[in-house]
């Protein structure tokens, strides 16, 4: 595939691996965050952590919109699905999640609920064209990547005068989810967040462009690398921070300049203003209550807003008190130091959101990396 | 009822315009004409045409084997295929895995009422030209219909018997370490070839299933290594499944190189497009064998030589390891574990 | 969290939509949110959407700052 093979070349691989071991300075440990699942995914599937040496570790963050979605809201989608008989449709990536009382879309789903998957959001507002007798719900999840589809749905739910569609939204903000990880009340408890930079997301990055990166650099002193989604970008991105750090820089920089501009996508930009709004606080799973992280459909289009329309109530649900989920997603403990990793927590049983998705970092590491958990310890 | 070919019908079935009802299962004259008409015309053998309830043969000397399967796959006819043809090679293979040649085979319909008999005719005969490709006879069935609605238009369960020649031991089990793995080719192309036509899915691709009946390719196998350790066809789930299956049931490690797996470029694209791993989507053409690995550049050669072989690979070996993970390397150099899947595989946005 | 791909629209249709080619796969997504994008250009594609022009200079800058010599030290 063209744009695609180029940027997984194993030989460049080692090449760029070289540079890095050779910038590294072996006195000193460097932590990265790679705040973006696709990352994560990227970094597991081509071992990439074989590929960096020993003192420059990875760390992943809560880039994953489907582990950060609390249980509640999940409960709501299902309450709707069986109790309000709607149709809902929704991301495939959902339907396992585990919810309240061992529940799920997918049982839901086997109890006679209409939960249907869709590729696109397109294809719930499809639905709920070709069937007017039924109120069709679209359980919108995901960062400012998937954003702009939502709002571009509602417009055209307006332009087409549907009566029954509507938008659970639950979009949320990746700068909101950065300053979190970096100052919230509870560090106190953590400590001091060990990261020497951020791997930023690729195509969150291609919506918002790379000028709201430039705050965190410099209030926090952090460097961030804008990279593509291919094991190369993420190799050369660790090179560029490992050379910010070494030259005492933070700033923002951009590896992905083939699809990421300092402006980002204008016209997605502008879609989502139209239609949606700031909330002023939003519970993020492990991350608790986050300050003005997430949106929520505006006043203009209010009768498309599931929430108004079914008198949504949200009840959040506590995650097991042993859950680590809170001090992994900010790199201050690692999947294995989690008391029920992969114990009574596994991909197939996950208990927090780090092992939701195969993208938490917790799902990942049991996925891709727990075998050598065994070969450390025997060694 | 005797095997006369006097008409006992009133009309033919209107195979064109026809639909099953409730009184094609009734055990009436209406069933028995669908039977007649279509199953036993169509799959046209010595023991159906005794129009006997059951097929009786001799049983050749030696360990026999006995499988079945069901099959239920949407939509009903794919690139590559349909759900007949899918039933006669799913069972047949199932046969071969063990070695074994097959011998007779035993097909059960349930059919949803309301589906057309066009359709169903267009089945029976793809089932019918699969077996006969095989040389293997269905023998004897069942057919039952269900209401409209419960039912996802029909339903296949077949069933077959072999023969498995002597000296012959494969199972599982037997996977040891040191053992040469081989696939017979290229992988993902019947569940990339489903998916593409799944609703909301929808895209064009020219990837068809590579169904296929593999006890020829099998019976060459064995021809040139007969102390073939493991066979299994890596259907649900995809190779990830089945050697984590093998390696739970031997107590065993593995270890595969990714650059080695075979995958066409555009299964590859389709997987890519839709966030799936090849190596856990189903296949129906292809097989994995285990064996000592001094026999391993003999069978490979074998492999290659047959028409359903010609992309086979060596893939990896087999190792110690207590906790049986099957190991990657992959393209980069790095290692990964290729874990069980957890729960179907679906298109994800993330 | 986002999984996109970069493919060619290979001709548009009525409206915003167009059909692309990945790798030989091809689909109809939507250039709602790329309304400038034309035939023969390469997208990056997130759940049936177009999201960004991919530059074809960027990415040949790109892959050759891959191979740039150790102590040839980028500006950005």
């Amino acid at each position: 595939m063209k744009y695609v093979d180029e940027f997984r070349d194993g030989d460049i691989a080692r090449v760029l691996a070289a540079k890095i071991a050779d910038a590294a300075d072996r006195a000193r440990r460097y932590a990265f965050m790679e705040f973006c699942g696709g990352h994560t995914h990227a970094i597991a599937r081509y071992g990439l952590t074989d590929l960096l040496p020993r003192n420059v570790v990875m760390v992943h963050g809560p880039g994953c919109p489907v582990c950060v979605l609390p249980i509640g809201r999940i409960d709501n989608a299902i309450e709707l699905a069986l109790e309000r008989g709607v149709t809902l449709c929704t991301y495939a990536d959902t339907l396992r999640v585990p919810a309240s009382r061992g529940t799920s879309l997918m049982k839901a789903k086997s109890s006679g609920a209409d939960v249907r998957m869709v590729y696109s959001a397109a294809d719930a507002l499809r639905i709920a064209a070709d069937h007017p007798e039924r109120e069709v719900v679209f359980f919108a999840i995901g960062f400012e990547t998937t954003t702009p589809m939502s709002a571009l749905v509602v417009q055209q739910a307006d332009r087409l005068g549907l009566a029954n569609f509507s938008v659970f939204c639950n979009h949320v903000l990746t700068p909101a989810a950065i300053a979190n990880i970096l100052e919230s009340p509870q560090l106190r408890k953590i400590g001091p967040v060990p990261l020497d930079g951020f791997v930023g997301p690729a195509h969150v990055s291609c919506v918002i462009g790379s000028a709201p990166y430039e705050y965190f650099a410099a209030e926090y002193a952090k460097p961030v690398v804008i990279a593509g989604f291919e094991p190369l970008d993420v190799l050369q991105a660790v090179l560029m921070l490992v050379r910010q750090v070494n030259a005492g820089r933070h700033e923002v920089e951009n590896e992905y300049t083939r699809a990421v501009s300092r402006e980002g996508n204008l016209t997605a930009q502008a879609r989502i203003a139209e239609v949606f709004g700031l909330r002023r606080s939003f519970e993020w799973r492990g991350l608790g209550e986050v300050p003005y992280s997430a949106l929520r459909i505006n006043e203009r289009y209010a009768r498309f807003d599931a929430e108004r329309r079914y008198g949504i109530v949200y009840r959040p649900v506590a995650d097991n008190p042993a859950c680590e989920c809170g001090a992994i997603l900010r790199g201050a403990k690692r999947p294995a130091e989690c008391r029920l990793f992969a114990s009574t927590c596994t991909p197939e049983s996950p208990l927090g959101s780090c092992m939701v998705s195969s993208e938490g970092a917790c799902a990942a590491h049991y996925g891709y990396g727990r075998w050598r958990d065994g070969a450390r310890q025997a060694a | 009822m005797s095997g006369s070919r006097e008409r006992l019908y009133a009309r033919p079935l209107d195979l064109k315009r026809g639909r099953i009802d409730m009184g094609h299962g009734a055990g009436g004259r209406a069933m028995a004409q669908l039977v007649e008409e279509l199953f036993v015309a169509a799959f046209d053998n010595e023991s159906l045409r005794r129009m006997d309830d059951q097929a009786a043969f001799a049983v050749p000397g030696g360990r026999m084997v006995l499988a079945t399967d069901s099959h239920v796959v949407t939509p009903l006819f794919f690139p590559g295929g349909d759900i007949g043809s899918l039933s006669v090679h799913g069972t047949i293979n199932d046969v071969a895995m063990a070695g074994a040649r097959p011998l007779h085979l035993a097909a059960s319909f349930i059919l949803e009422e309301g589906l057309p008999l066009a359709e169903l005719a267009r089945i029976v005969a793809s089932m019918a030209r699969a077996a006969r490709e095989a040389g293997v006879a269905i023998v004897t069935g069942d057919t039952k219909v269900v209401e409209r609605g419960k039912g996802d238009g029909v339903f296949i369960t077949t069933t077959g018997v072999g023969l498995v020649p002597p000296g012959v031991e494969i199972s599982g089990e037997r996977a040891h370490p040191g053992d040469a793995i081989l696939v017979s080719g290229a992988l993902g192309e019947h569940g990339v070839a489903i998916m593409s036509l799944r609703e909301n899915l929808e895209f064009e691709t020219a990837i068809r299933s590579d169904s296929a009946a593999l006890h020829d390719l099998v019976a060459a196998m064995l021809a040139a290594v007969p102390g073939i350790h493991v066979l299994r066809d890596p259907t649900r789930g995809g190779l990830a499944t089945t050697l984590n299956e093998i390696a739970r049931q031997a107590r065993v490690g593995m270890r595969i190189v990714e650059r080695s797996i075979p995958v066409k470029p555009e299964v590859a694209a389709a997987c890519e497009l839709l966030g799936l791993d090849p190596l856990y989507v189903a296949n129906e053409g292809k097989l994995v064998a285990f064996c000592a690995p001094a026999d391993a550049p003999r069978l490979l050669a074998a492999m290659r030589a047959h028409p359903l072989g010609r992309d086979a690979a060596w893939i990896g070996e087999v190792v110690e390891d207590h906790q049986r993970f099957v190991q990657m390397e992959t393209s980069f150099g790095g290692a990964r574990v290729v874990d069980w899947l957890a729960g179907e595989q679906l298109p994800r946005i993330c | 969290m986002c999984l996109a791909i970069p493919a060619r629209i290979v001709n548009r249709l009525a409206g915003d939509d167009a059909v692309i080619d990945a790798g030989g796969v091809r689909k109809t997504v939507s250039l709602a949110l790329v309304p400038e994008a034309a035939e023969g250009d390469y997208v990056i594609v997130h759940v049936g959407y177009a999201i960004s022009r991919l530059d074809p200079r960027e990415a040949e800058r790109t892959l050759a700052r891959f191979a740039d010599l150790p102590d040839a030290q980028e500006a950005r």
